[in-house]
């Protein structure tokens, strides 16, 4: 250690067997005692039909192999917990372990869905307040808790776009299938709208990496049902005329729906309700601190306008007096997206980082979050392009187009960076910047972290200019090497063989 | 960067090799660069019509998915059932064994609206 980089956990370069490879024949984690009683024949218990006729090939282990083998994995992944994870548009911000006190806390953890609502008044009543929180935060009216996820928001939100227009069709009027996209959009924004059945259409940004209006005003018309925009966008950059955006798209008689990946840098700041929006998705896991995906629960709530409230999804929280209960009779719902409420244990965090915080600390969070990233943006700019050069919001897009002479590409600046010990920037989006690098710091990093990784960039910057294939090869120190990403995608193999040769899916 | 001087391109990095009443489409060297290596290549059906500016293919690469634009009008009479299986044949050979799609054109007059390689080599320059 030289005391300017991070190096990572030493770690012993073995693979790690697939668990199905592990074990013996007949070996067991534990032995159940023989029934006391007579056990009810079989058949009845599960016909004949219904059951298979082979036992299933699973794992044959005790439980210190079951525990190593997972303990062992779970060491080899990269989290927040072990080190700075800059990966622009995540928001990888730290999330505080008290709340895992509180979601274990038996009235929230051992809770069933069926329950009368009677019998769960503690867990309606923090969906209620985590409802009101969020509406007074984004400057909205209502709100649901079932999306599973951002891109799940922004499809319940053009499912509710659509079911607007259907319910105010004009006789005669052309139909409105047509949504606006800038090209700074997240993927998923194009990918929910041809879902949700419309046609996309692309707004270039213009000079100042904000929407060409020019553009703009020509692509609104009769066809429009809406325009997904983030803002800040994808860039890090405060869209300055969404004012004359939301009054384009309203004129026209479209929504504007926000996506609220980079809301960590607006908070108790400016609310998308006052910039026009008339839906909004919060991702819970990114900007109100609650474990991040990986494929586990996430939550992408939508919060909307009184004149969207009757088409949201079924069951709302409703209170009277002090007793709350679950409404279904919504005659304009669009019905459920999700089983039951969405994540609950989710909610629960949400809930408790949002009351920990108070409207001061929601402030704060996402003043330090914008500090930070102008703080790494000045720090880390000599070395790179620097595209739509203007103070940023919570998180930067850099180029490292530069670096192309020294035949270095932005994907080998981030897999050397693992080897510094930190996880890397987004890479390669958003599409409109060359080789672009996008650094979201998140506000809960100190000063020492963000210079030693400021530091780190200069250092290969350094190796880029002495050995660059040092760069190209890397990452050197990690667990696997350099992975052949094409190689993968084209001849993916999905199989492991058993013993006998034979090939398992 | 590559940009031979007998094709016509477009500013989507498409380029157009005209013969008689037919065109082969395919990217553009300075395309399968920013891309970087393809892993798939969703491919036309035979017969099938297509609107100049529609969608004609969809290229996946380890960075991105990028709809391919029809550059012209008309109907698909082949594809290259190669990049199936060898995708990264687009990026070997972008301008050979990597082409996409051979259409029969039903508006040759769009032709008037394409790039010659000049234009297309400004237009690079300038992006």
């Amino acid at each position: 250690m030289d005391g300017k980089t991070q190096s990572p956990p030493a770690i012993p370069h073995r693979p790690e067997p697939l668990i199905f490879e592990r074990g013996a024949p007949g070996r067991r984690a534990l032995d159940l005692p023989a029934p006391d009683g007579p056990l009810p024949e079989l058949d009845r218990l599960v016909p004949a039909s219904l059951r298979r006729e082979a036992p299933p090939a699973l794992p044959e282990v005790s439980e210190p192999e079951v525990v190593r083998h997972y303990t062992r994995l779970s060491q080899r992944n990269f989290s927040v917990d072990t080190g700075f994870y800059p990966l622009g548009s995540c928001t990888m911000k730290y999330n505080p372990k008290v709340h895992e006190e509180f979601v274990s806390l038996p009235g929230f953890s051992r809770l069933h869905p069926y329950q009368p609502a009677e019998t769960v008044q503690g867990a309606l009543r923090l969906m209620w307040e985590l409802e009101q929180w969020l509406c007074e935060i984004s400057g909205l009216h209502r709100a649901t808790f079932q999306p599973a996820a951002g891109a799940h928001g922004e499809l319940t939100g053009l499912m509710l776009i659509k079911a607007y227009h259907a319910a105010h069709a004009q006789p005669g009027a052309p139909p409105r299938d047509e949504i606006l996209i800038p090209d700074s959009a997240h993927g998923t924004n194009p990918a929910s709208a041809s879902m949700a059945g419309y046609r996309v259409v692309e707004i270039p940004s213009d000079a100042r990496g904000g929407m060409d209006l020019d553009v703009l005003r020509r692509s609104v018309g009769p066809r429009t049902a809406g325009l997904m925009l983030t803002n800040p966008n994808t860039l890090g950059l405060y869209d300055e005329n969404i004012l004359e955006i939301a009054a384009l798209v309203h004129e026209a008689g479209g929504l504007l729906y926000y996506d609220g990946a980079n809301a960590n840098a607006i908070l108790g700041i400016s609310r998308p309700g006052d910039m026009g929006f008339d839906i909004v998705h919060f991702n819970l896991h990114k900007t109100f601190s609650t474990p991040h995906g990986g494929g586990g629960p996430g939550a992408g709530p939508i919060v909307v306008t009184e004149k969207l409230a009757p088409f949201l999804p079924v069951p709302l929280v409703e209170k009277e007096g002090d007793r709350f209960r679950l409404v279904y009779d919504r005659p304009q719902s669009i019905g459920q997206v999700r089983a039951f409420y969405g994540h609950f244990g989710v909610l629960v965090r949400a809930y408790a980082y949002i009351l920990a915080m108070g409207p001061e600390g929601l402030r704060q969070v996402s003043e330090d979050a914008v500090l930070n990233a102008n703080y790494l943006l000045s720090r880390l700019r000599e070395h790179f392009a620097v595209p739509y050069d203007r103070p940023c919001m919570h998180e930067f897009v850099v180029s490292a187009a530069p670096w192309r002479r020294l035949g270095v590409r932005g994907l080998d600046i981030a897999k050397r960076l693992l080897d510094y010990g930190f996880h890397p920037p987004t890479v390669s989006f958003p599409l409109v910047v060359e080789e672009a690098l996008m650094v979201e710091p998140t506000e809960t990093e100190t000063l020492e972290t963000l210079d030693a990784f400021a530091d780190a960039v200069a250092a290969i910057r350094q190796e880029a200019e002495t050995d660059p294939d040092l760069l190209r090869e890397a990452p050197h120190r990690t667990v696997v090497r350099r992975l052949d990403e094409a190689g993968a995608a084209r001849r993916p193999n999905l199989c492991w063989p058993l013993a006998g040769g034979e090939l398992t899916p | 960067m590559n940009v031979p001087e007998d094709l016509k391109y477009t500013v989507e990095h498409e380029w157009i090799r005209l013969e008689g009443n037919r065109a082969t489409i395919g990217i553009t060297d300075y395309a399968q660069d920013q891309l970087g290596d393809v892993v798939f290549v969703d491919l036309p059906a035979v017969g099938q019509e297509v609107q100049a500016g529609g969608n004609l293919a969809v290229v996946e690469s380890v960075k991105s998915v990028s709809d391919v634009y029809a550059p012209l009008s008309g109907r698909v009479v082949a594809v290259n059932e190669l990049l199936k299986d060898a995708p990264e044949t687009l990026n070997q050979d972008p301008y050979g064994q990597g082409w996409i799609a051979v259409l029969e054109l039903t508006q040759p007059d769009e032709v008037q609206g394409l790039l010659d390689a000049a234009a297309y080599i400004q237009h690079l320059s300038g992006a």
